[in-house]
This record gives structure tokens, C-alpha cells and sequence, in this order.
């Protein structure tokens, strides 16, 4: 009998199990390989040049700038992705009237749960697309046109958006602008995740809390917060693999493609140009697996730093 | 096999990420990298001969791929039936697309097209091609007896054609359309105005007001591929500078950049900055284009396909007409070099299967019914001699005008053709210069810097041309 079992288990895993390692774990063996060569892309020719890929990765200027960027995008669109969600799923869940010991979330959560969580059914590219006209920099713009009717905005000087490098707090302000985009896409999806998890608490703990005189503000950070710790850390994982990524907004979005002048250059879009317009396969490889690395290590050092005992309720 | 990295698979990865089932983000970017080994070989069979210079085997089949951009694709359709008259028993399978390099690129090494349209913003850079011998050379094309006129295909061709297809002393890509660049006016409303389409700088500073007074900026560009401004910028430098200065640029020599004329011709697209004679609003091509045609700006400046790619959209009574670039004045070492060349250019991979009929087919393209064809349909000169002969249009008309009174030497910059990174560099200083961020000294030294770093590294092939 439990040979069976095993057998009919793996009738069904052999399958996608191969699939998996030859769609998607091959790959990666042979970028791997490639990253050790210097291969063009467009022929068969290559040759073994073992870490010099590496050794180089180092020693770029464009791809130190590009990291950093990257860095900015992990640091901020978490932060600012999940501090968004988690407010506005508090809002929806308990953050109506304290009545009756009823905890509920504000008047018409449901609608706003559905208008908050639209952006997710949008693939990113129509995102950036919609976004491009929304921070048009001429009057036909959204956001410009409306300004400029207004007169916030001199028509011979609209906002740049994503045309602008200046810096702001010391990062060029197209990465800000990209920001908000991906914060906005995102924080509806992460929004119902931290809502399906508050909906999990049980309400008895909050109405003990009412009842000892909590506030929003306390039973917020006292007790749903400390609680949704496991969700949050899930959530800071995937938002930072987002961030490391991030490169659908910068290629629709950006002039030249990580422009103005490399101002929201980050690491995919330095892979797609040393690999596709210099044709230097190889070291984009190399460039692929060092992130790779960098992404693995980091998703290992956070599950190690936030674990912790989990409560049972 | 081999992996593309287009947007939807990335988005799809994205999601597959966010769904837990695969936690590395990288995932897109590694297999980006991904290809295999090559396979194939040419199946050329039958005899050659003077009427079958290639030796296509009869029952095989062909594959074109057409970039479908600013000159569409039916222009390739007719020369697909101009290919079947003489060929009904090849197959021609004729596709389009925009996205000519994610689709192309990952079957270079092992299954190619026959014929690819290397051209549009997603392009394949042709000096990988030719370094990594990913492409056939055409000489024998051009040696062969032209499709449906006398002497071979290479004496059917407009000057530049060649020059402009030749890598490392070897002639690679066909570049099937002639572009003639310069700035684009309405005659219509120029003559209403009293206007003359300026010549030099000098001119167009002392129009400009007149201009502003109608409520017209002067000029727009596209501010969002560095490549449209590089044009105008590049010109006014061979203007000024002359044809050895480019050629010193093109050859990496040392200080190209800072030779004589060259800060000059710069100085003036920066005053033009400067005085808020553009346009504001950061449009791309064809939102900038249709600023021009709904009359906010009184020039743009672009090649010839310009009437084709806004056809739709033209407003009644608009006057197409091209100038030349303008030049600084009385020092211009070459105020007369028109900017004009083979554009959009054509390649036959390497590993192509069936390269005998990809041959015979851009034979095709360069005859003369297939150029006419072209010149008709697109508004556009053929790189063959004579195509837009009895054309009717004030756009192509003004373009062969600039064209006959034009000297001998014809504007051709190759360093972006050259060197990838020299390309992005200037694209994005280009872009930066226009912007208003940058001065003209900055760009010199920045596009000197570039340079130097271009030629003093050693694992870069480098490339030279002499005329």
C-alpha cells in the first residue's frame, strides 16, 4: 500500500519536477556556465576566462551606480509599501467605531478593498504605460495639465517626473517618481494579505484591549502589529525581490532606458545593455548570477534575523 | 533551447515570485542569459548561373523578418511578389515585427531567420554581429547582376549605400531606404508668415522672435531617444568642423573632440537651449512630431520617413517640406554637407538555412520595380538610384531638391555604429545637452572622456573607417 502511494506521488511530481529543472534550473546551471566565458551571444564561439567577470563586476562604475539605486528601491519600497498597507488594512478591519465592543473597519471597506487591490490585476507594463501619460511632462499630462490650468505649474517649466535627475534627498528624483509607481501597485495586494491575517486575530483580544482602555493608536503597535510579524516578514521578502528587480518601470518609463544620463540606472537594465547592445553575454551572466547571490544571502539573513517563537491564539 | 527576457515573461516571473513558488527575483535576468548549441547548415544545391547567381534550390523556402516601423511593412510585400515573379516555386514566409532583437537575438547562435531587418529602437548592435561572425558578408550580392536593369547590384546603388553596409573592410548589411535628415517646416504656413526657412544659425536666432510672437515655440525634438537630437548635433559639427574632424571622432583619435569647430557647433544648439527656444514638455518622436504638425513648434528635425510615419495624422494644408540643417556661418569648413545616407539596414545571419535565397531575395528588394514600389509606398528614396522618379509628393520632392544640390560629400557619423558604449554616451549627453543640464564644454569633455575610456580598453575590438 504505501509503495503505491509513493508511486502515484510521483507520477504526478515527475512531471513538473521536470519541467521545472529543465525550464528553469538549466538555465540557471548554464548562466552560470556562461558567466565564466566571454561569449557574445550571437555566436558559439566562447572562451573560458574563470572569474574575470567578476574581478570586473567590481571595478564598474555604471554597475556600483546602478547597485546603489537598487539599494534605494529596497530600502524604500518595502518601508514604504508595507507601512501603506498595513494603515490601510488596519483602516478596513478595525479601524471603524469602537462600538458595542464590535471592532469593524471604517464605513464602505469592502469597496475600498476592491478599488485598493485593482492595480494588482494590471500587468506592470500597463502600469507603466498609464503612468507615462499620467506624468506626461507637456499639458496633456494628468497630473501637468491639471496643474498648469490651475496655475501651479508655468507651461514653459512643467515637473519633469521621470525626466528629471536632480536629486532629491540625495537620490535623483526619477527614482522617486518610480517609487510612488511601485508602492502604488503594490500595496493593494499586501494590503489584503495583511487583512486576511488581522481578520485571523481573534476580535477577543481587542475587545480586552478596548475594555483596559487601548486606543487605536496602542492596540495598532501593541497588539496587530506583534501579531502579523510573520506576515510582514513574508511581505518584506517579496517587496524586496520586487525592488531588486524594478525593471519593467525603468525600461517603459525612462529615456535611454535607465536615463536621463544613467540617473535611475539599476542593475537589469546595465544586464540588458552590456548583454543585448554591447553583446558582452558573458559578463551580463556574470552580473545575473552576482545578483543572484545577493539576493539569496539577503532573503536568508532576514528569515534568520525576524525569526522567531511563534504565538499561538 | 533558449530563454527570450521580454516583459511578459518577467512579469509572469514577477507573479510566480509573488506567489511563493519561486523565490528568486534573478530568476528573469539568469535565464536571460541562456542559449545553446548551433545546429544547420546551408542547404544551397542547385547550379548557379547569371540568371540564378546564388544557386536557390527550387521547393525551399525563405524567411524575412520586416522591422514594421516608420515605413510599415507592405513595401516588403510588394517586393515579396516582385520575388515570386521570377521564383514561384520559393517560399517566402514574410512576418513583421517591432521587437526585431528580443525576437531575433536568441535564435542567432542556432536557428536564424533568413533575412532580418536590423533596424528600430530594438535593434541588434551590429558590431557583435560582425565581431562574433554572426552575419553573412554580401559581397557576391553586390557582384551579382542587378534584378531587372543593366551591371551588377552594386552599380544600382546610391552613393553611401556601400560605405555605410561596410564593416572591417567587408560589405555586411543592405540598407534599403536613402534617408535624407534635416529640419522639417510647414511651406504652407511659412509663406503665409512671410518666413524663409533659415540657413545658418545666425538666421534662425533672428527668425526665432517672429516666430514666439505667433505663439509658436521654434523647435521641438524628441527628448526621449537621445539618438534623434545626436543627429542634429552631429551635423552641425561636420558643418562646422568638416568631414576630417568626424573622421578623427569615428577613429577614436586623440583630442577628436576638442578640434577646432567642434565647441563652436555645440555653443550654438546651446544658446538655442538657453534662449527657450524649444518646445517644453520632453515628448518622444512621434508626440513631438505631432506638436509640430499641430502647429506649437515651427521645426522639427528628422529623416525622411517623417511622411510616412505621421501619414495618418497630417493635417489638411500642411506643406511638408525638409531643409537642410543649418550651419554656423561664414568659418564652416563644409556649410553645404548634406546629412543623407542608406538607412534601416538588412542582414543574413551567418547560420541562416536556406542563405542562397536570402540573397536572391535582397536582390529583389534593390531592383527597380521593388523600388519604386518602396519610393511610392513610403513616401521614402530608395537606396537604389532613380526610385523616387515619379513620385508626387512635396516631402519627397523638397528631400530630392536638398539631394541634387547637395556637394559630394554626404554627412555619415559611424562611431555609434562602432562602439555600444559611445553610442549610450552619447545618446544620454545628447539628451543632457538639450536639456538644459549640460554646456557645450561639458559635453566636449564628457564625450572626450568616453572616448579615451572606449580606446584604452582592450577588450573592446576597435573599428576605423577612411572615407
Amino acid at each position: 500500500m504505501r509503495h503505491g502511494v509513493a508511486r502515484f506521488v510521483m507520477g504526478f511530481l515527475a512531471l513538473p519536477v521536470a519541467l521545472y529543472l529543465f525550464y528553469v534550473v538549466w538555465p540557471f546551471a548554464q548562466a552560470a556556465g556562461y558567466s565564466l566565458t566571454d561569449w557574445g551571444g550571437y555566436s558559439d564561439r566562447q572562451q573560458f576566462v574563470g572569474l574575470d567577470n567578476y574581478v570586473r563586476l567590481f571595478s564598474d562604475e555604471l554597475i556600483r551606480k546602478a547597485f546603489w539605486h537598487n539599494v534605494f528601491f529596497l530600502i524604500t519600497v518595502p518601508l514604504f509599501t508595507i507601512a501603506l498597507a498595513l494603515f490601510l488594512a488596519f483602516l478596513l478591519n478595525v479601524g471603524g467605531r469602537e462600538d458595542r465592543a464590535g471592532i469593524r473597519g471604517v464605513f464602505g471597506s469592502g469597496l475600498y478593498k476592491v478599488i485598493f487591490f485593482f492595480p494588482q490585476v494590471l500587468s506592470l507594463v500597463v502600469v507603466a504605460v498609464m503612468w507615462q501619460q499620467i506624468y506626461r511632462a507637456d499639458g496633456q499630462g494628468l497630473i501637468n495639465g491639471v496643474l498648469m490650468k490651475v496655475g501651479l505649474v508655468d507651461p514653459e517649466d512643467p515637473i519633469l517626473f521621470t525626466f528629471d535627475p536632480e536629486p532629491f534627498l540625495g537620490v535623483p528624483a526619477v527614482l522617486w517618481w518610480l517609487l510612488l509607481i511601485a508602492v502604488w501597485s503594490g500595496a493593494g495586494f499586501y494590503m489584503v494579505l495583511f487583512s486576511a491575517a488581522m481578520q485571523s486575530i481573534p476580535k477577543d483580544v481587542y475587545e480586552a484591549a478596548i475594555l483596559d482602555g487601548a486606543g487605536r493608536f496602542h492596540t495598532f503597535f501593541r497588539i496587530t502589529l506583534p501579531l502579523l510579524r510573520d506576515t510582514v516578514s513574508v511581505a518584506w521578502i517579496y517587496l524586496g525581490f520586487i525592488a531588486l528587480d524594478m525593471y519593467a518601470l525603468v525600461f517603459v518609463m525612462t529615456p535611454s532606458q535607465g536615463g536621463p544620463n544613467h540617473a535611475s540606472e539599476i542593475f537589469a537594465s546595465v544586464l540588458n545593455f552590456t548583454a543585448f547592445q554591447k553583446g558582452q553575454f558573458g559578463y551580463a551572466c556574470a552580473m545575473g548570477v552576482a545578483l543572484a547571490i545577493f539576493t539569496i544571502l539577503l532573503a536568508a539573513a532576514q528569515l534568520k534575523i525576524t525569526r522567531r517563537e511563534r504565538i499561538e491564539y | 533551447m533558449s530563454v527570450t527576457p521580454d516583459l511578459n515573461r518577467r512579469t509572469l516571473l514577477r507573479r510566480a515570485a509573488a506567489a511563493g513558488l519561486l523565490t528568486v527575483p534573478a530568476a528573469g535576468l539568469l535565464s536571460a542569459c541562456a542559449g545553446s548549441e548551433p545546429a544547420q547548415d546551408d542547404n544551397s544545391g542547385a547550379a548557379k548561373s547569371k540568371d540564378n547567381p546564388f544557386g536557390v534550390q527550387d521547393g525551399s523556402s525563405v524567411k524575412v523578418v520586416i522591422f514594421n516601423g516608420g515605413l510599415g511593412d507592405q513595401w516588403a510585400k510588394e517586393d515579396e511578389a516582385v520575388f515570386k515573379a521570377k521564383r514561384p516555386n520559393v517560399t517566402v514566409n514574410l512576418s513583421s515585427t517591432q521587437k526585431i532583437k528580443t525576437e531575433e537575438q536568441p535564435k542567432m547562435a542556432t536557428q536564424p531567420s533568413d533575412v532580418v531587418m536590423n533596424s528600430g529602437a530594438d535593434i541588434m548592435d551590429i558590431s557583435t554581429l560582425v565581431n562574433e561572425g554572426a552575419i553573412e558578408p554580401l559581397e557576391d550580392l553586390l557582384a551579382a547582376p542587378a534584378w531587372d536593369s543593366e551591371g551588377a547590384v552594386a552599380d544600382t546603388l546610391l552613393p553611401g549605400t556601400i560605405e555605410k553596409g561596410t564593416f572591417q573592410g567587408k560589405f555586411y548589411v543592405v540598407h534599403v531606404a536613402y534617408t535624407v535628415w534635416g529640419n522639417w517646416y510647414n511651406a504652407a504656413l511659412f509663406e503665409k508668415e512671410g518666413w524663409q526657412p533659415p540657413k545658418t544659425f545666425d538666421e534662425f536666432f533672428a527668425l526665432a522672435p517672429k516666430i514666439k510672437a505667433k505663439g509658436m515655440a521654434p523647435y521641438v525634438y524628441d527628448a526621449v531617444h537621445g539618438y534623434y537630437p545626436r543627429w542634429a548635433l552631429m551635423a552641425t559639427i561636420w558643418k562646422s568642423a568638416g568631414k576630417q574632424a568626424v573622421i578623427d571622432i569615428d577613429n577614436l583619435k586623440e583630442n577628436a573632440w576638442k578640434a577646432d569647430g567642434v565647441l563652436p557647433a555645440l555653443e550654438a544648439w546651446e544658446k538655442l537651449v538657453k534662449d527657450k527656444l524649444l518646445l517644453p514638455g520632453q515628448l518622444d518622436h512621434t508626440q513631438s512630431q505631432q506638436a509640430w504638425l499641430d502647429g506649437k513648434a515651427a521645426f522639427v528635425q528628422v529623416g525622411t520617413w517623417l511622411k510616412n510615419e505621421m501619414a495618418e495624422t497630417i493635417p489638411p494644408g500642411f506643406e511638408m517640406k525638409l531643409s537642410d540643417y543649418w550651419s554656423l556661418g561664414a568659418g564652416d569648413k563644409a556649410p553645404n554637407d548634406v546629412y543623407a545616407g542608406a538607412g534601416e539596414g538588412i542582414v543574413v545571419p551567418s547560420r541562416a538555412p536556406n542563405k542562397a535565397a536570402a540573397k536572391e531575395f535582397l536582390r529583389a528588394v534593390l531592383s527597380k520595380e521593388g523600388s519604386a514600389k518602396f519610393a511610392e509606398l513610403t513616401k521614402s528614396l530608395a537606396s537604389t538610384k532613380g526610385s523616387g522618379d515619379n513620385v508626387q509628393d512635396s516631402a519627397l520632392t523638397s528631400a530630392n531638391e536638398l539631394m541634387s544640390n547637395a556637394p559630394e560629400d554626404l554627412i555619415l557619423v559611424k562611431f555609434w555604429d562602432f562602439y555600444a558604449d559611445l553610442d549610450k554616451e552619447s545618446q544620454n549627453l545628447s539628451a543632457e545637452l538639450m536639456a538644459g543640464r549640460l554646456t557645450a564644454q561639458q559635453f566636449v569633455d564628457g564625450m572626450q572622456g568616453a572616448a579615451d575610456k572606449v580606446a584604452s580598453d582592450s577588450s573592446i575590438k576597435k573599428q576605423t573607417r577612411s572615407a
